[in-house]
């Protein structure tokens, strides 16, 4: 036997299969099957968890996924350790080692639960009032310690070694609950042939079948009928069975987010399966058969371990055949807790006493357990339960007041009734309507082709249930495009049927505030929080919740919400629709994060862009940058170089010599077509109806609001044909703006537009001896000065392959742009880097490139510019057409404050200790020995060491800058101000001949 | 995630292909240069906002790439219709009650 509480003869597993197990370290043997609940319980245990708050000693509330105490640590091995599973519904299997939580040194010695007896300071809304002052402390003290103290398990602090795959899906009817509503509701759609997704949290479909004994359908015990039908709806074709499959989402246009948890529940995974898969499921109709919660009853230290919900203990004894007591009491409000007395006397546990708050109730299932001689008490109420880590006694009192009597137990099954489970209508953003004579919310108005039957929906009895989840199946397929239903629908023998019980505290709950009646479990939340919250204030339940936290932890409120919220109106004096009910938000249980981002991970996290020439740079030993998604070769370093030497080297030898710059990152893009001036007129500032083909210009786009957006050189291939550059990091934006004025304000423009950054491979050749290493290997382009001068475009072949060969320069020294197709990127490049070496050049990367540019005042947008700079602020007045009369962002740059006196210009900054260089970012002030805060008129932009120069250089943005030449201003920084002199942005040939050098 | 019907695909696709392009039937004044600053406040900085239906620009990105108009509820989130740019903009709104 695994176990001395496993009762022979009951339950559904197969005794042969043994499993063995840890649980602190001790270990157990239990049965496959299992969950680690049923096992910990086969062999008596109970006690498996420390409360958040007041560190009190836990058990098993339930069977299921609405646990809010049994939360364990899993561990495989050192990385993967999975905190606050749920131990009901963690499968078990050979080897599973389990750990409790939120206990120190142990979980039955635990340091943590003197804030029990400290609790006056935890009451409601303790966060709040306790550690509002003084503020310093709340970083320093508060949140570190109760960060410590409070919470549930312990993160991993491993990278997660394990795989998440995604699926998306598709399907006329989706329904989400495979209890018996779910499974009719799935045979009646089915059977029309249809496609249909079941899908059910637990390991097997069955729902509620595995502890209603009482129900027989189509002449089977329930859970078998459940079986037999599964296995049928298996062999459809269009059917789709997802078990151990929770819906945690219902987004928009029955749209529903699904986790299927793959293989936490096996012994040895493998690495071939992944840990959990999501599906994304689009279905034209959604059958919801969610079932409903039991309620607890809120009663003096109802978290004792030992006491669970009814159907928790019918479960564990049905399905499980495991015993939760050798001598169980029971507390009631309704009847179904009736038939877990019965099932329990039935298979030799003693029952020692029901107490049902009702005054007379009479049913069958009372006959029955008065028949089987259990002592029955209308009227009475367990006002507090006796015991520490396991409870045992209960003490009863008749409900109106009385003699007490108490009465020894091992275990209390509790029921206040059921809760509907309408999370997923409600996210549907379908309204909840409470019904006042059964006292519970059901669905009322849906916003989506979706609808609830059974339990989840209000309807009590398996015949009923069965009857409206066919007939909705069948309407939902039909709804769907099905022709008609074949099948037959199950017919219900025999069924249990349930009342409605209560909400609320019990009688043993209050009204004296110092007992410990627990409404929410999990986030430790007592009936006499609720109360306290009220007379504090809170009218709201959304208040009402965030002030005591209630139905605010990991279970979401699944058994707690309803009693907080009729504790609630109680006090307030109001009905309960009136004070409302709480949001239901996705996800139902939680969610991992890996779940979410499946193989968005790692590499796969976001795409990486590399240049043809990336295998020769990355050859060279070229240290890379990352400039969106692109990696960039930011320097070339030799043997014993550091950056600033690799750099320097690099910026001399191109002014030198030359130096070969992979430019392949800039955005390109062809704007064709016979309006394609026109087109540019009205995109950038220049003119360009009068560019001749063959020649270039720089070009400046702005925003409608008249700031600059981007810019960069534009050849004009022939009158109908540019070819428009971007920044880097501009491209796509530049791209989509682009499009945005051709499809929209300018459609009657005959103009296409192509993205070619990808299609061409750039290598910028720049420096003196440029010219004579690139000429040798063009074919058929005359690259003299006057045939090819600066600023100009044409079109042949370098080393046999077709080339638009620019004449530009961004380093200020003669210079060209190679484009080739970039399959020969890398080829042309070699030949060009072959060519090179007999002059003396160097491959420079993009940090050589920003000290080149800067040391000519040659701006980068998105570094000198910050999208609140106009032409005219970054000294660029030259580039806009004064004849215009439209271009985007022509009336934008001409408000009142755009042409405003003292607006901050770009200037260059000199420090005056040359080899002093200034903190891009750092402010700059007029005067330094103003008090703080200081006037702020401006800050460096950009600032390096250039060699060439011999000293440092930088630009900046400064109020009225262009009227401050010479003037001397400070850059205050931590280790004291550095005296800088406003300079002209130029810093090297300022007349500009090496351009033709 | 929202079905959204492209008119040029004439075909609903997920959300995850399309980009928001702000209000729509905004337009841009053929002589814009010569707009008043009340004028050019109204046409660049103000956006109506409102709870209730909206007339947007989408463009469905990855996919046709084309930029089209369409009509929601921002309450429910739900569109009402799309159409294509430089239709003018719908008076009667299917199942919309005035
Ligand atoms: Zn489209």
């Amino acid at each position: 036997m695994s176990g001395a509480f496993r009762i022979s003869g009951a339950g559904r597993l197969s005794q042969a299969k043994t499993a063995r197990f840890s649980f602190d370290g001790q270990s157990y043997s239990g049965i496959e099957g299992d969950t680690l609940a049923s096992a910990l319980l086969a062999n008596g245990v109970h006690l498996v968890g420390r409360s958040f708050k007041y560190h009190r000693p836990r058990g098993f509330l339930s069977a299921g996924a609405e646990e809010p105490n049994a939360l364990v640590e899993i561990k495989r091995d050192a990385a993967r350790k999975t905190p606050n599973v749920r131990a009901t519904v963690q499968e078990l299997y050979d080897g599973l080692a389990a750990q409790s939580q939120n206990r120190w040194p142990s979980l039955a010695f635990d340091v943590g639960a003197v804030n029990d007896i400290a609790s006056p300071l935890f009451s409601a809304g303790f966060y709040y009032k306790t550690f509002m002052w003084p503020k310093a402390a709340w970083k320093s003290l508060y949140e570190p310690k109760i960060r410590a103290a409070a919470g549930l398990g312990v993160a991993p602090d491993q990278p997660d070694p394990d795989h998440y795959s995604a699926r998306f899906a598709h399907c006329d009817v989706l329904v989400l609950g495979g209890g018996a509503a779910g499974i009719a509701a799935a045979l009646a759609a089915a059977e029309t042939g249809v496609r249909v997704i079941l899908a059910d949290e637990q390991a097997e479909f069955g729902g509620s079948l595995r502890f209603e004994s009482g129900a027989k359908i189509d002449g089977r015990d329930g859970f078998a009928w459940a079986q037999a039908a599964i296995t049928r709806l298996k062999a459809m074709d269009n059917v789709r069975l997802l078990a151990r499959t929770t819906a945690f989402g219902y987004y928009a246009q029955n749209f529903v987010g699904l986790v299927e948890r793959v293989s936490d529940h096996l012994q040895n995974p493998g690495r071939e399966l992944p840990r959990e898969r999501l599906w994304q499921v689009r279905a034209k109709r959604v059958v919801l058969a969610t079932g409903a919660i039991e309620r607890h009853m809120v009663f003096a230290d109802n978290d004792r371990p030992g006491i669970m919900l009814a159907s928790a203990a019918r479960t564990y004894l049905n399905h499980y055949g495991v015993a939760v007591g050798r001598n169980v009491g029971v507390y009631t409000a309704n009847d179904s807790a009736y038939a877990a007395a019965i099932d329990l006397k039935k298979a030799g546990v003693n029952v020692a006493a029901i107490v049902d708050l009702r005054d007379n109730p009479t049913g069958p299932a009372i006959d029955e357990a008065r028949a089987l001689g259990i002592e029955i008490n209308f009227g009475r109420a367990v006002i507090r339960a006796g015991g520490k880590l396991r409870v045992s006694s209960m003490t009863v009192q008749p409900k109106n007041g009385g003699g007490e009597r108490t009465v020894p137990v091992d275990a209390i099954l509790m029921s206040a009734g059921w809760t509907p489970s309408v999370h997923l209508f409600s996210q549907s953003r379908g309204k909840v309507a409470f019904n006042d004579e059964t006292k519970r919310f059901v669905p009322g108005i849906y916003a989506q082709d979706c609808v609830s039957v059974g339990a989840c929906n209000g309807t009590d009895g398996l015949s009923a249930t069965i009857d409206e989840a066919y007939a909705a199946g069948a309407k939902a397929a039909k709804d769907a495009g099905a022709k008609a239903a074949k099948g037959t629908k199950p017919k219900v023998d025999a069924s249990e049927s349930w009342s409605r019980g209560m909400l609320g505290a019990a009688p043993g709950a209050g009204p004296d505030t110092t007992v410990k009646a627990f409404v929410d479990f999990q986030n430790d939340v007592t009936a006499k929080d609720i109360r306290q919250a009220v007379h504090e204030g809170m009218r709201s339940i959304e208040h009402v919740k965030r002030f005591t936290t209630n139905g605010m932890a990991t279970d979401q409120g699944k058994t707690s919400n309803m009693h907080g919220l009729a504790i609630a109106a109680e006090t307030l004096g109001k009905p309960i629709p009136q004070v409302g009910l709480t949001t239901f938000r996705a996800p139902y249980t939680p969610v991992t994060f890996g779940s979410i981002v499946g193989h968005a991970r790692g590499q796969l996290f976001d795409p990486t862009r590399k240049t043809a020439i990336h295998p020769w740079a990355e050859a060279q030993g070229a240290v890379f940058e990352d400039v969106g998604q692109w990696k960039r070769a930011w320097y070339f370093p030799k043997a014993g170089d550091d950056m600033h030497a690799a750099v320097d080297r690099e910026c001399v030898t191109v002014r030198k010599t030359a130096g070969l710059f992979d430019a392949s990152t800039l955005g390109k893009i062809e704007v064709v077509g016979p309006d394609a001036a026109k087109f540019m007129e009205l995109l950038y500032t220049n003119p360009w109806e009068k560019l001749e083909p063959g020649r270039c210009r720089y070009g400046i786009m702005l925003r409608e609001d008249g700031f600059i957006y981007d810019d960069g050189v534009v050849g004009r291939l022939a009158a109908d044909r540019f070819h428009v550059t971007t920044t880097t990091g501009g491209a796509p934006r530049v791209m989509n703006h682009m499009e945005d004025y051709l499809q929209t304000e300018f459609p009657h423009l005959n103009v296409w537009l192509t993205s070619i950054t990808e299609q061409w491979a750039v290598i910028a050749v720049q420096g003196p001896k440029s010219r004579d290493i690139i000429a040798p290997l063009v074919e058929g382009i005359d690259m003299s000065d006057e045939a090819l001068p600066h600023m100009s475009v044409r079109e042949g072949k370098i080393c046999g392959v077709p080339t638009r060969l620019f004449r530009m320069s961004f380093t200020g020294e003669r210079g060209f742009e190679v484009n080739v197709p970039a399959d020969y990127g890398q080829a042309v490049w070699e030949a060009l880097w072959a060519e090179g070496q007999k002059h003396g050049a160097c491959a420079y990367g993009t940090e050589a490139m920003h000290v080149l540019r800067a040391e000519k005042g040659y701006i980068i947008v998105g570094q000198d510019t910050d999208g609140t700079v106009t032409p005219n602020d970054a000294g660029l007045d030259w580039a806009v057409g004064k004849k215009k009369t439209d271009f985007v962002g022509i009336r934008g740059m001409s408000r009142t404050d755009l042409v405003a006196k003292g607006r901050k210009q770009l200037v260059g900054l000199k420090t005056k200790d040359p080899k002093v260089v200034l903190e891009e970012g750092a402010q700059i002030v007029g005067d330094p020995k103003q008090a703080i805060p200081m006037k702020m008129i401006g800050h460096v932009t950009s600032s390096y060491w250039s060699e060439n120069c011999g000293r440092s250089i930088a630009l900046a943005l400064v109020a009225g800058g262009r009227d401050r030449m010479g003037e001397t201003l400070y850059v205050p920084m931590p280790n004291g101000t550095i005296e800088v002199e406003v300079a002209g942005m130029v810093f090297f040939d300022e007349k500009g001949e090496r351009l033709n050098g | 995630m929202l079905l959204i019907r492209c008119p040029y695909c004439e075909e609903e696709r997920p959300e995850l292909e399309f980009r928001n392009a702000g209000e729509a039937h905004i337009a841009r004044s053929a002589n814009i240069a010569g707009e008043s600053d009340d004028d050019f406040e109204k046409f660049f900085f103000i956006r109506s906002n409102p709870k209730g239906i909206i007339y947007e620009r989408w463009r469905h990105m990855h996919g046709c790439a084309r930029f089209f108009n369409a009509v929601r509820d921002t309450i429910s989130d739900k569109f009402i219709m799309t159409y294509k740019a430089g239709e003018p903009k719908p008076v009667k709104l299917p199942g919309v009650a005035k």
